[in-house]
């Protein structure tokens, strides 16, 4: 196969700055915030809960947003879809950072949890749990052994799932065009690890995963819209980080098959989830004010009028007003600049969604949002572009063998 | 009642694989395409013809603004003016309460709103008849009229759509808008005015 796709040195310049300044503000938070001795001590105890708080929320974000790219895969494959086609490497490289980023992941979480990092995780302390009748009741959930084991396996089962899937597409590109049963034959196959990963997905990300990772911080709390919401979040994102990257291929002379009609299907999926997340957004948050409990209203206490009010209203702004007054039109959907920029605005919309939805539980009114936050940050974006960028010079770009490859070159909205 | 009587040469195709290069050609050779009737929406014709982009999504939006302030200051004006009620001890001011309505509202005015702009773009309504210039472009036929000038040789217009693939070609002085009248009482079935088909 002469595959020859180099990335550009900006690319390469940029991946290595982001890691760079990532590393950075990672060994700094290491050393200033001491957070690796026993919660509650030292001079600034906030200090090491920041640090934690800060990871936890950059890493569930990140892979769950580059784990999308897997499952749109999954869901195109599964509707018979054509038109994603002469695209679809772009998604299969961004799920292939799912083994590295859920290493991380996995790092972190257990780092929390078996570190006793009770100021992130109430129930990870034994007396507490003891001494309250909710966290004892949910303890057959919320516990470090079967955190631990559930996460371990379902990230795992991203991972496999996600490369038997990517194997049988680099397959096709050996094959040869295939005739009508060898095509048949290969794409029965993809529905049957596509349907696995689906289900897969639904029984982690789409139910108990947010409930696990994020929910539990505020363990009293329980909302059964959270996942939903959760998924819709870092699903929009990452329908952005595909359109980034298309567009990103497009301009270095790749992806030639796609066209502006397949942009303007991808910027229809980034437009009608925002308006989808607002819908679970808004579901989760009025019925709490409706019923007007007090255990439940104490999650959105903090957040509407307390020190979160103004990042409430500019998480809805970010990711419900400008989507929707800026991606309406159809001509924005099929610019580059426009798209690239509402991805970028999109990403970081739902980098602070998932900001505020750690931060309460944890610093309470002692949150920052300053070069830490954004330092962590550029680390995950680092290795992002780090692992896509290496499958692209590696992979060809196009799955040309793809049976359905001609329903995408002629597709038009 | 408007456009008045024109003269048009109408050819008939049975196949869209003919159509397209047909109606391609006509434009290339720069005689007016009134209109082509075809039984179900072809995909890429309004482009193929030249057609402008519709502007009813913008009527849309128009729509679905005018729904969503509607609901707000009504609903607004009802519950902290008019009628003040105190519910389960909530502000009067509910916002949240009142986004699930306002939704409804925008969406209804959208719909109602587009669906009555396409009528009458169409000229579509109950009671109005506009001229047909073969029946059978509801059923398989694809029907293009053209439209001719003062100038315009018809013979000419009618050797041209015969070499383009057109089945059956003939001229007609038509009404171009429409009128009042019911197509049951006036209009014979096809198959009553045609023997054999």
């Amino acid at each position: 196969m002469t595959h020859s796709f180099e990335l550009p040195g900006n690319y390469k310049k940029w991946t290595m700055g982001l890691i760079g300044v990532g590393v950075i503000a990672l060994l700094w938070g290491a050393i200033m915030y001491h957070p690796f001795g026993a919660v509650g001590t030292g001079d600034h105890p906030e200090e090491a809960t920041r640090f934690w708080a800060v990871l936890l929320q950059n890493s569930v974000y990140w892979l769950l947003l580059v784990n999308v790219g897997m499952f749109f895969i999954g869901f195109t494959t599964l509707a018979m879809g054509g038109w994603q086609v002469a695209l679809r490497r772009v998604p299969e490289a961004i799920s292939s950072v799912v083994p590295v980023m859920g290493i991380i992941t996995f790092f972190i979480l257990m780092a929390i949890v078996w570190g006793g990092r009770y100021d992130i995780y109430p129930w990870v302390n034994k007396e507490t749990v003891a001494g309250d009748k909710l966290l004892s009741g949910k303890s057959g959930f919320l516990n470090p052994m079967f955190y631990s084991l559930f996460s371990a396996i379902m990230i795992l089962l991203w991972w496999l799932l996600g490369k038997k899937l990517r194997s049988l597409s680099f397959e096709s590109d050996k094959a040869g065009t295939m005739d009508y049963e060898t095509g048949d034959k290969w794409i029965k196959k993809n529905i049957l690890y596509a349907s696995l990963f689906i289900v897969v997905f639904g029984l982690s990300v789409g139910s108990t995963i947010p409930w696990l990772w994020i929910m539990s911080i505020d363990a009293h709390w329980y909302s059964t819209m959270f996942s939903w919401y959760t998924f819709a979040s870092t699903f929009v994102a990452g329908m952005s980080l595909i359109a980034l990257f298309i567009i990103f291929l497009k301009n270095n002379g790749q992806l030639e098959y796609v066209t502006d009609e397949h942009l303007h299907d991808i910027g229809k999926f980034m437009f009608a989830f925002s308006i989808f997340w607002t819908y679970l957004w808004f579901s989760q948050y009025m019925l709490i004010w409706y019923a007007n409990i007090p255990e439940e209203t104490g999650y959105f206490k903090v957040r509407v009028s307390g020190p979160y009010r103004g990042i409430f209203f500019l998480n809805l702004i970010l990711n419900f007003v400008c989507p929707i007054l800026i991606m309406m039109k159809k001509s924005v959907k099929r610019n580059y600049t426009l798209m690239t920029f509402m991805a970028l605005l999109i990403i970081f919309g739902h980098w602070i969604d998932v900001w505020q939805m750690v931060m309460p539980g944890t610093l309470y009114d002692k949150a920052h949002l300053g070069l830490f936050e954004f330092g962590i940050a550029a680390l995950f974006i680092g290795v992002i572009m780090w692992r896509v960028g290496d499958f692209f010079t590696k992979h060809p770009l196009t799955a040309k063998n793809h049976p359905f490859l001609k329903e995408s070159i002629i597709h038009h909205t | 009642m408007a456009g008045g009587i024109k003269k048009f040469v109408v050819g008939c195709f049975d196949d869209e694989a003919v159509l397209f290069p047909a109606v391609k050609n006509v434009r290339k050779t720069g005689y007016k395409i009134h209109d082509v009737y075809t039984p179900f929406p072809v995909h890429g014709l309004d482009h193929a013809m030249g057609l402008r982009e519709t502007s009813l999504h913008t009527a849309g939006f128009i729509y679905a603004i005018t729904g969503t302030t509607t609901a707000l200051t009504c609903i607004s004006w009802i519950l902290t003016k008019d009628w003040p009620l105190n519910i389960g001890g909530k502000p009067h001011f509910a916002l949240p309460a009142w986004i699930p309505i306002t939704f409804e509202l925008t969406v209804l005015f959208a719909a109602v709103g587009m669906v009555l702009t396409f009528c009458y773009l169409c000229q579509l309504s109950p009671f109005i008849k506009k001229h047909h210039f073969h029946p059978r472009a509801t059923d398989d036929l694809f029907v293009m009229a053209i439209e001719c000038t003062d100038k315009t040789n018809d013979e000419e217009v009618q050797a041209f759509l015969r070499n383009a693939g057109a089945t059956e070609v003939n001229v007609q002085h038509a009404e171009t808008g429409w009128w009042l009248g019911r197509y049951d009482r006036e209009q014979k079935l096809y198959r009553e005015m045609e023997k054999g088909y």
